[in-house]
């Protein structure tokens, strides 16, 4: 019962954004409304609503139309078939950027659990690294990878994008593994002493069973993460296939095709919501470890 | 559960042990020049006012915190070396169990992590279930039972191992009293049983002569014991005994001899 009440409330959210959208687009001016804008001169003045027309704003029926349409005309396949094969290439990506990011973010976190000095001098730097715009880094990545490529041992793009992707994805496990690890009780770590347990038994036995209700919210931070960091990586080095380029490609035909872009929109979307709801599962099979933890 | 005064080697035994914390105002003395022997198989009670160090002096049999002065041997051993060799079960005010264990999983862990197979495990958790009267509920999880469950499953997990040395903290202070009472019983029973000796520290004086054959009193600033009472009710602990005049008047003396040491409202630690 309570299960379908959610259901009906997610549904409704969805729906209202769609109410929203037709309602602005049926009462918003055609052309927006521009405060303060010099006659003769494109761009000039403060825009205060945005443009209603066909071209700023298809209708919902005509972004699920072209879904539908060939991509690019001629024989080309329907549009909803590349989107969902570009999906599903930055699926792919994104996981094994996850894959590398939890696995980094899991040493980084043991360590600095184990090792209050290393807590001290890695943690600041951790943060800060969150702080790189990723159009800046992304670059870097892909120069560093081309010389790997080139130095003989293979390096295909795909590896750049992943790797920038698990530099979005390590952080938040990082800090939940440190912040898990240390969530025992002052009771439970004097109970393993009276044990003589030694740091492996307590690690596995009490630490990481403890860590399970902060990692879980982390995996699924870094799963939305990783989706973006793939997106986003794709388009800055230039990665053909994927789904970031494909949305940069539609949209720049957008004056023309405006609902194209819509596509690979939701494409994306619909790509964040599968890597957040993999990691849901992930909870659902460790959920024995989340008691006494509110059921979300 | 008599005194016993045979030449074995004690328990607990503590010659002028003393506990110091430091602290940013100076050094606290927590506990100073304690002299206790309990005996294999006694049942003796720690009493005092917060602060008086009754739960530091557990921590230091223990081995959970390190005596600052003075010599404490548990069998014989030193503090450390009983820890490693596992001589002592130990049960707190929280049943501290595990919350992603259920019952058998946590009177197992200590099996676990000592490596006993899994058969054997299977066989003591069934024993040490029917010992604390919880052989239904073996699979249920902690957050499933009543406190007073959680704090069987707690005691019979420290009895885990056959501990000869059982050291409680307070393990009965967060329940209600009906519970308390019947839980008094079903402990003063399983000691009687395993013939553990017992380092229990409390709070009550009528849980404290109920259960003990020695209550050790013991006074703050600096924690230190200030009187020892010999119950002498015998091994008989049946529920007959709280309405008994011997009773009363063991509880009577432990009230006196804890009021005639300076009381203060101490705050808790």
């Amino acid at each position: 019962m309570r299960r379908w009440t959610a259901v009906a409330w997610g549904a409704a959210g969805i729906l209202a954004v769609a109410v929203a959208w037709e309602l602005y687009k049926f009462l918003g001016p055609a052309d927006g409304f521009v405060v303060g804008a010099i006659a003769g001169e494109t761009g000039s003045g403060v825009m205060l609503l945005p443009r209603a027309h066909d071209r700023a704003m298809p209708h919902l029926w005509d972004m699920v139309a072209r879904l539908f349409e060939s991509t690019s005309g001629g024989d080309t396949p329907p549009l909803i078939v590349s989107v969902a094969s570009a999906a599903l290439l930055t699926l792919g990506i994104a996981a094994v950027g996850w894959a590398i990011g939890v696995a980094v973010g899991m040493l980084l976190g043991l360590a600095m659990q184990r090792w209050r000095l290393v807590e001290w001098g890695l943690l600041p730097w951790i943060v800060v690294s969150q702080t790189v715009p990723l159009i800046a880094f992304a670059p870097v990545v892909n120069v560093i990878g081309n010389q790997i490529d080139r130095g003989g041992f293979p390096w295909p793009q795909w590896v750049s994008v992943a790797v920038i992707a698990s530099y979005l994805a390590f952080f938040p496990v990082a800090i939940g593994a440190l912040k898990g690890l240390g969530s025992p009780d002052r009771i439970h770590l004097d109970l393993m002493r009276s044990y003589a347990a030694g740091y492996r038994s307590t690690l596995l036995r009490l630490r990481l069973p403890a860590a399970v209700p902060y990692l879980l919210p982390a995996l699924r931070l870094a799963a939305a993460n990783a989706v973006v960091g793939a997106v986003v990586a794709e388009v800055s080095i230039g990665m053909r296939g994927g789904i970031g380029r494909m949305l940069i490609q539609l949209a720049g035909q957008g004056s023309s095709d405006p609902a194209a872009p819509w596509g690979p929109t939701f494409g994306s979307i619909a790509l964040g919501l599968v890597a957040a709801g993999s990691v849901a599962l992930v909870g659902l099979a460790l959920r024995n470890y989340r008691r006494g933890e509110a059921t979300a | 559960m008599t005194t016993v005064t045979t030449t074995s080697i004690p328990a607990v035994k503590a010659e002028g042990v003393g506990k110091t914390f430091p602290t940013k105002g100076g050094d606290v003395v927590a506990l100073t020049g304690v002299e206790l022997e309990v005996a294999a198989g006694e049942f003796v009670s720690l009493i005092g006012p917060s602060g008086c160090g009754k739960s530091t002096l557990l921590r230091l049999i223990a081995d959970l915190d390190e005596a600052s002065t003075g010599t404490l041997e548990i069998f014989g051993k030193p503090a450390r070396a009983a820890r490693v060799d596992q001589d002592y079960g130990i049960a707190f005010q929280q049943s501290g169990l595990l919350p992603w264990r259920t019952v058998a999983g946590n009177m197992a862990l200590p099996l676990e992590l000592h490596g006993v197979g899994a058969a054997d495990r299977v066989t003591r958790v069934a024993e040490l279930a029917e010992l604390v009267g919880l052989s239904d509920f073996v699979d249920r999880y902690p957050d499933q039972l009543s406190g007073g469950m959680q704090q069987r499953v707690a005691i019979a997990r420290a009895l885990a191992e056959h501990p000869r040395l059982l050291l409680m903290d307070e393990p009965f202070g967060a329940l209600d009293e009906m519970t308390r009472e019947y839980l008094q019983s079903e402990l003063a029973r399983i000691a009687a049983e395993t013939a553990a000796a017992v380092v229990f520290v409390t709070h009550s004086i009528p849980e404290a002569v109920f259960l003990s054959d020695r209550v050790v009193v013991m006074s703050p600033r600096p924690g230190r014991i200030t009187d020892v009472i010999e119950t002498g009710l015998g091994a008989n602990r049946a529920e007959a005994l709280r309405e008994s005049p011997e009773y009363f008047a063991k509880v009577t003396e432990v009230r006196e001899a804890l009021h005639g040491a300076p009381v203060e409202r101490a705050n808790e630690r």
